[in-house]
């Protein structure tokens, strides 16, 4: 079958910093698959480009069939592709429920404002955030505020969701939590995307795993084996990383 | 189409506002010279600032270019206002503020926060330029004389119109995915975008129709003024008044702006009378003082004392705290 989404040679530059260089991957539909790779490897930018947040400076990228390298953030959304940030940010002065139905009403499934806040409600409850639909994001906690950002993100019906470091921060138990919530994601058949640095969730979760080095991928394959890979564990132990 | 599943509470506010000009509209009957002047006055500033709000509001994008459009309609009146039949000037001023708009939103809009502001303040500036500019060169004069035969009651009237039609239009967008566009582009522009709204649409269609209304308020105004030039109706002042008259009375509600007209349109007009060489600075302190003591409006403070009530006869405070 077709991949969900193909990466072809994609690269971006900030003035002389090749942040993502010559990035070639494809993620297969229904998989979690982790992204990982020591900090400043270019995971973010690579969400980036994809979610079209930033324009690659070169390189193609096909979602569902469809070249989307060249097409606005917005529409990219609309055609699918939903995302949480790695610095969460939630529409601050707007209830959970306006946050969620915002996700709902300018998705992949776009209805009315009426619709989209009857929508919100078992999103937030998905995300155990039910109790607080009336209340202003502003007044979440961090970790709460990621949860948010996971319920706007479903609300767009999304086929590919592209999650960045949401697993940071939580304790043993918001963690193991976490992970089901993840976990039950895919059980419904929405192909995922994790860049994570707790490596027990990607073992618990993902079937395939990327690492990322400088901007391009240096190993794949399953975690096990992934991890494993002396370059991996060379670019972990710094060495390699200028 | 839109009214299919209204409730009465949906038809609350258009009601109030068609009541309001209803009994407003039998004012000129009973009112002098002095009072019917004041009255315009309330009234265009409260369209301008309404139709201010309209787009500044939601977004946060704060504009200076209302004097560009006002000073545009009021040109357009000027220019036409004897060539062509009255009835039609004031559609083509509306066409010529939302091409203006237009062309300007698309370049303008893609600008972000303080950027914006300073171009819209620039607009305004370049237009009054190139008026002066192309008067001189083509008209042989600067300053020009608006001899048209409508009176005060016919605008006090007209702005009456346009006050309800800006706040009905207003009460649409708000209730509509482009109101929630809006208001999600205010709150965080990137979380929009990934979410699937076209940011640079919704931002330039509500500016537009924002610009739309300004232009036409300048057009309805011009006759008022007999002779016009292009410091007179591109004065930079309009466009501070509104956006003080706006962010006195409050941008998150429809109602806000026209809150803050009221008072503040009372106070410069004995500022303007009493100390007119000092009127500037005044300005400037009336500017300091609402930002520093009421910086939510006050529509702001409405919903604190609302709270406080609440609070104080025992039910749940507001949930939006
Ligand atoms: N907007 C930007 N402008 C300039 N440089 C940037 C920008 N975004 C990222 N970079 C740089 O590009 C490189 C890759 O950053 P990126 O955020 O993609 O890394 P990451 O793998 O997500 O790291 P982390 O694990 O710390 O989140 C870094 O050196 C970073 O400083
Ligand atoms: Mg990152």
């Amino acid at each position: 079958m077709q991949p969900l989404i193909e990466l072809h040679g994609v690269s971006k530059s900030f003035g002389g910093l090749k942040a993502v260089a010559g990035l070639t991957a494809s993620i297969p539909r229904g998989e979690v698959v982790g992204l990982v790779g020591p900090n400043g490897s270019g995971k973010t930018t690579a969400l980036n480009l994809i979610t079209g947040n930033l324009t690659a400076d070169s390189g193609a990228i096909v979602f569902d069939g469809r070249n989307i390298e060249r097409q606005g953030a917005h529409r990219i959304a609309r055609a699918g592709i939903a995302r949480t940030f790695q610095l969460v940010r939630v529409m601050p002065t707007m209830t959970l429920a306006e946050n969620v139905a915002i996700g709902a009403m300018f998705g992949a499934q776009p209805c009315s404002p009426a619709e989209a806040q009857e929508r919100a409600l078992p999103l937030l409850a998905r995300v155990g955030l039910a109790a607080r639909a009336d209340q202003r994001a502003a007044s979440l906690t961090y970790i709460d505020q990621k949860r948010l950002e996971l319920a706007r993100a479903l609300a767009a019906h999304p086929q590919l969701l592209l999650l960045d470091e949401w697993l940071a921060g939580l304790n043993p138990t918001e963690l193991k939590d976490g992970i089901a919530l993840i976990a039950s994601l895919a059980r419904d058949g929405l192909t995922i995307v994790m860049v994570e640095h707790v490596m027990d969730a990607i073992r618990a979760l993902c079937s395939r795993c990327i690492v990322m080095n400088a901007g391009t991928k240096i190993a794949e394959g399953t975690p096990a084996e992934a991890l494993a890979d002396p370059d991996v564990v060379k670019a972990y132990l710094g060495d390699d990383d200028a | 189409m839109i009214a299919r599943n209204w409730t009465l509470k949906d038809w609350a506010f258009p009601l109030v506002v068609l009541g309001g000009a209803a009994l407003l509209a039998p004012l000129p009957a009973v009112a002098g010279s002095y009072w019917m002047a004041l009255l315009v006055n309330i009234l265009m500033y409260s369209v301008l600032a309404t139709a201010w709000a309209l787009f500044s509001g939601p977004t946060h994008y704060v504009s200076l270019a209302t004097a560009a459009f006002f000073g545009l309609g009021a040109y357009t009146m000027a220019f036409l206002g004897e060539k062509l039949p009255l009835p039609l000037v004031y559609p083509a001023a509306a066409l010529i503020g939302a091409v203006v708009a237009t062309v300007v939103g698309l370049s303008t809009l893609r600008l972000s926060g303080v950027y914006f502001v300073i171009f819209t303040f620039g607009l305004a500036e370049l237009v009054r330029q190139l008026v002066t500019w192309g008067e001189a060169k083509f008209g042989g004069t600067v300053g020009r004389f608006v001899f048209i035969d409508v009176n005060q009651q016919g605008i006090f009237w007209m702005l009456l119109g346009l006050l309800a039609l800006v706040l009905l239009v207003g009460y649409a967008i708000q209730r509509s995915r482009l109101g929630w566009a809006l208001r999600a582009i205010g709150e965080d522009e990137t979380v929009a975008r990934h979410s699937g709204i076209d940011t640079t649409v919704s931002k330039v269609a509500v500016f537009v129709v924002s610009a739309t209304f300004m232009t036409v308020v300048g057009a309805v105004m011009a006759p008022r003024w007999t002779y016009i030039d292009p410091s007179i109706a591109f004065n930079p002042i309009i466009s501070f008044q509104v956006l003080i008259m706006a962010l006195l009375g409050g941008a998150a509600r429809l109602y806000g702006p026209i809150l803050g007209v009221v008072p503040l349109a009372i106070l410069f007009e004995i500022l303007q009378a009493n100390f007119p060489n000092s009127f500037s600075i005044l300005l400037g302190l009336t500017f300091l003082v609402i930002v520093y003591f009421v910086p939510n409006g006050v529509v702001g403070l409405i919903d604190q004392g609302r709270d406080k009530i609440a609070r104080a006869v025992g039910r749940r405070p507001h949930p939006a705290e």
